[in-house]
């Protein structure tokens, strides 16, 4: 059990060299081993996405991926969406469009948002729709979140 | 409020401001429970078994492992009614001998990171003599059914029974009566923190600090101090950002206590963080209910009288703070909704069961007697003939004060006026058109309407009603203007989503003229929040809001004393606006801060006439008021499989002022999605052992953005006289009304088939049995 592999965490472009047993979660070992606990973890078995993060361009649900799976990887999390001070255009959208509450899930929302529309900015709304109900939240209805989205897809493509 | 005394100024209440809370949590800034590191973490071992009695836990050597023969000294937990024959049963920290539910825990293990003690946990070696099992609340009231705990015989927590002076004869007396039996499935509120807690000794005090997700810090600290007979003020208790409640969160859970008593203990920090499967089996169920519902009307189906027969499945203790009450007392108190009808009579029971103990669920009950009572309606104008809108428009409330057989006192409301709003919005004869061409191409659309009342901001008078032995109600705020002018507002309310940082921001805004970014507000923090009650029960912003309105209204009265001294001039010329005390008609003003540090650091130019500091408390209790509005679901049914697709869905809605409607309609929209949720989607399920099919979210499933449409919402305020503010709850009504909108419309497109569904949630399988049924009683007739 208690063997351990040394593997490198690129996250938000800082690298962060740990050592993990082999069973660790990449999102276990984004909290607790590179300390950035702004990933959340809603369930733990890949249905609720609030661990969503960007690995190597793509949003993966970060409890099903082990984390010297990603070693050397490319990770983006939701510590590093806004510009200094600048919010992302979806971190502004969200705020703007009240599209969170508790928070929670929030993290997971915006990875998978941000990681969509950059792969597929011109997405058809009924499209958004399908990729936007593969995360939960309990608090907004969802309303504000496909709001959000929208206006902040529409800044994104008008850039 | 009294923003026309304060000049011209811009006001912040009415306006949908964003929300101060959102940077952080847009961020990963935001600070959840389970992001504090520990020097040890707990993993529980859990009964496997719904019913038996422990031979032997033994623990692998080495394992530090806590079973309830350590806790010598720890109290069990006691939740205390004092009416409706209330049977006391206590709760032990960790089971003591007997286990009552799969999911109860039977020992903490503890270990240097949480999976080094689920490993530990897996190798505990738990042996249970297991005994018959019963999770039905129905079959738990069967004579010779095993007794889940010898205090209550018969498996009755409570029974309750009302009867008004005038019901027999008016019963007697009735022209036709209708009949309904709803049963609502078991739930899980789930929020998507599930539970998690932190507690952190301090060898310099001694002191304990609980970081832990709850909706209820200062009661927490109360419990788990009683429990395990300390200092109350020993223990701190600290809510952080919480990842949602909705009612979850508002009970002591065993184990939070287990973490405290074990850094007390160890003399260190020691973290437990709950697993999505923990929180769907063993954390708190709700709506588990049976109602019998019948209507007595006269031949112009008015309404005269209402009998009701209500079943609680509570599960296998009683909840803390609330007890077991919490559902059946609630259905009983509530059942008439917004119906004109003064006979009532009603039966209530609470029943336990070897299941997961029942708390409180957003709405509690009322989505379920909301559903039971709109299934009434739609029953009794098909039996009369009439329209389902017809029917309401008969029989709503329309004169203030109103006073419920059940002695509530319903403030102004407009329950005729949303019905009409919604009617008008959802264009009904357009939609009836449609609904007709549908079905000549086979498809099933059906319409849904769903009338209520919602009872919000109530205070200790309503809780004493039932009895509790703990009784909350009231909230105070005490607002400060720091020596730099800087307003701080401490809370005994604990937000965790409602943003009421922003709309108590909004409201001591415009009282002292102070902009909300200046304004901080404190809460969730034991030793820095004054004592109050948290928040639940549709509370916060009318209680919390009227306490901070009251403490504000004398923060401004210090204020306006202050410059009228330092400026020379009477209080009267004097306006607070825009981070200053202004004299009327001139250019001369003098700044907060300007007068915040002339009353910290310059006092003795007052003369004695104005006391030193700025600090001011305001405590508020209020009797309560009701807010209301009227859902209208359309759906359709594909009665081949079952599915239910919700095609539109219209709200008309009342909660009096509002405060910020960015944040007012953001609660009705996730309060109809969870609604929309129970409906149709959510159940736990049991099966004949006792054990849960429904451990994982893929199984127990919350709605997703493709299950809830677009929600229109249209508004009417109509100021309450019962809440300071003007402003009433409105965090459970979406919640509420949506079961019953859906549920009716589901049952207006199966129309055709003569099928009824009075059963929540109403999944594909429930549908098409039904249809089935019906189809299979045709082919034998045939």
């Amino acid at each position: 059990m208690s063997t351990k592999t040394d593997i490198t965490l690129s996250i938000n472009g800082r690298d962060h060299a740990v050592a993990v047993e082999t069973r660790r979660t990449l999102a276990d070992a984004i909290r607790e081993d590179c300390g950035q606990t702004g990933t959340h973890l809603g369930c733990e078995h890949g249905i609720c996405g609030a661990c969503t993060v960007i690995v190597d361009g793509e949003p993966v649900r970060s409890c099903l991926m082990f984390a010297v799976q990603a070693d050397g990887k490319k990770i983006r999390t939701v510590e590093g969406l806004a510009n200094g001070d600048t919010l992302h255009p979806m971190q502004q959208a969200f705020m703007d469009h009240h599209g969170l509450q508790c928070g929670f899930c929030t993290p997971g929302f915006l990875m998978l948002a941000v990681g969509l529309l950059e792969r597929e900015p011109d997405i058809s709304d009924d499209d958004l729709l399908d990729v936007l109900s593969s995360n939960l939240c309990r608090c907004t209805g969802y309303q504000n979140i496909i709001k959000a989205v929208r206006v902040a897809a529409k800044e994104i493509q008008g850039k | 409020m009294t923003a026309h005394t304060k000049g011209t100024g811009l006001k912040w209440v009415g306006r949908a401001i964003r929300r101060v809370e959102d940077p952080a949590l847009l961020t990963g800034q935001g600070r959840f429970t389970a992001d504090l590191p520990a020097a040890h973490w707990v993993r529980f071992v859990r009964s496997p078994f719904a019913a038996g009695k422990i031979a032997k836990i033994k623990a692998p050597d080495g394992a530090q492992v806590i079973t309830a023969a350590d806790l010598a000294g720890v109290k069990p937990i006691l939740p205390m009614l004092h009416k409706f024959n209330y049977r006391p049963v206590a709760q032990p920290v960790l089971a003591n001998g007997v286990v009552r539910f799969v999911g109860e825990l039977v020992a903490a293990v503890v270990a240097a990171s949480a999976a080094e003690a689920e490993d530990v946990a897996e190798l505990v070696e738990l042996a249970i003599e297991q005994t018959m099992p019963v999770t039905d609340a129905l079959a738990a009231l069967a004579p010779g059914t095993p007794q889940i705990h010898a205090e209550a015989p018969g498996n009755v927590i409570l029974e309750a029974k009302v009867k008004t002076a005038g019901f027999d004869a008016a019963w007697a007396g009735a022209h036709k009566h209708v009949r309904v039996e709803v049963r609502s499935h078991r739930q899980n509120a789930t929020p998507m923190e599930a539970r998690a807690a932190h507690a952190a000794y301090d060898a310099a005090t001694g002191r304990v600090t609980l970081t832990c997700t709850t909706q209820m810090p200062h009661l927490m600290r109360t419990a788990i101090a009683d429990v395990l007979g300390m200092p109350e003020s020993d223990l701190r208790v600290i809510a952080p950002d919480v990842g949602g409640g909705f009612g979850q969160k508002m009970s002591l859970c065993s184990e939070y206590v287990v973490v405290v008593w074990l850094a007390r203990k160890l003399k260190s920090s020691v973290a437990w963080t709950e697993d999505r499967r923990e929180n769907l089996i063993a954390s708190f169920h709700a709506r588990d209910q049976y109602i019998t519902l019948e209507g007595a009307f006269d031949s112009d189906a008015k309404l005269l009288a209402l009998r009701t027969d209500i079943i609680s499945n509570v599960g296998a203790y009683s909840c803390f703070p609330t007890t077991s009450g919490v559902e059946p007392l609630m259905a009983m108190a509530e059942m008439p909704g917004p119906y004109d009808v003064q006979q009532y009579q009603c039966h209530a029971r609470g029943v336990l069961t070897n299941t997961c103990t029942m708390a409180a669920y957003r709405g509690v009950s009322r989505p379920i007697i909301t559903l039971t009572l709109e299934r009434l309606m739609d029953k009794a104008a098909a039996a009369f003939g009439i329209d389902p809108v017809d029917i309401r428009r008969r029989n709503l409330i329309d004169k203030f004060p109103y006073t419920s057989a059940m002695g509530l006192v319903y403030d102004e409301a407009s329950y005729k006026a949303t019905l009409e709003m919604a009617v008008q919005a959802t264009d009904v004869p357009a939609f009836r058109a449609r609904q007709k061409q549908a079905r000549a191409k086979g498809r099933h659309l059906g319409i849904g309407f769903a009338t209520f009342s919602e009872r919000t901001g109530y205070g200790s008078p309503a809780f004493a009603a039932r009895g509790m032995a703990i009784t909350p109600g009231w909230e105070t705020v005490i607002l400060s203007v720091d020596p730099s002018g800087f307003v701080e507002a401490r809370i005994g309310s604990s937000p965790h989503g409602q943003g009421l940082r922003t709309t108590l921001a909004q409201i001591i805004a415009d009282e002292i003229g102070v902009p909300p970014e200046r304004i901080r507000i404190v809460h969730g923090d034991t030793d820095r929040a004054p004592y109050g009650w948290g928040t639940f029960a549709s509370r916060s912003l009318v209680i919390s809001g009227g306490a901070t309105l009251i403490a504000a209204q004398k923060v401004r009265a210090k204020l306006i004393k202050i410059a009228s001294h330092m400026l020379e001039v009477a209080p009267g010329d004097i306006l607070l606006e825009d981070g200053a005390a202004k004299v009327a008609g001139t250019d001369r003003s003098v700044s907060i801060a300007a007068m915040a540090r002339e009353a910290y650091t310059r006092t003795h130019r007052f003369n004695g006439e104005i006391e030193p500091g700025l600090t001011e408390t305001g405590t508020y209790d209020p009797p309560g008021t009701f807010s209301n509005a009227c859902h209208v679901a359309i759906v359709e049914v594909d009665v081949e499989t079952g599915r239910v697709v919700v095609e539109r869905y219209l709200v008309a809605e009342d909660a009096g002022r509002i405060i910020n409607p960015m944040i007012a309609e953001g609660q009705v929209h996730g309060g109809i999605a969870q609604g929309i949720g129970n409906a149709l989607l959510e159940e736990i399920v049991y099966d004949a052992d006792g054990g849960i099919l429904t451990a994982n979210l893929a199984d127990y499933m919350p709605p997703t953005a493709r299950d809830i449409p677009k929600i229109e919402l249209h508004h009417m305020e109509t100021p309450s006289t019962q809440s300071i503010t003007k402003a009433k709850g409105l965090g459970e009504g979406g919640t509420i009304g949506a079961p019953a909108a859906v549920i009716n419309a589901i049952n207006n497109a199966l129309a055709p088939f003569g099928v009824e569904i009075d059963e929540m949630p109403a999944t594909p399988q429930r549908i098409r049995a039904a249809l089935r049924a019906k189809q299979s009683v045709a082919k034998k007739t045939a």
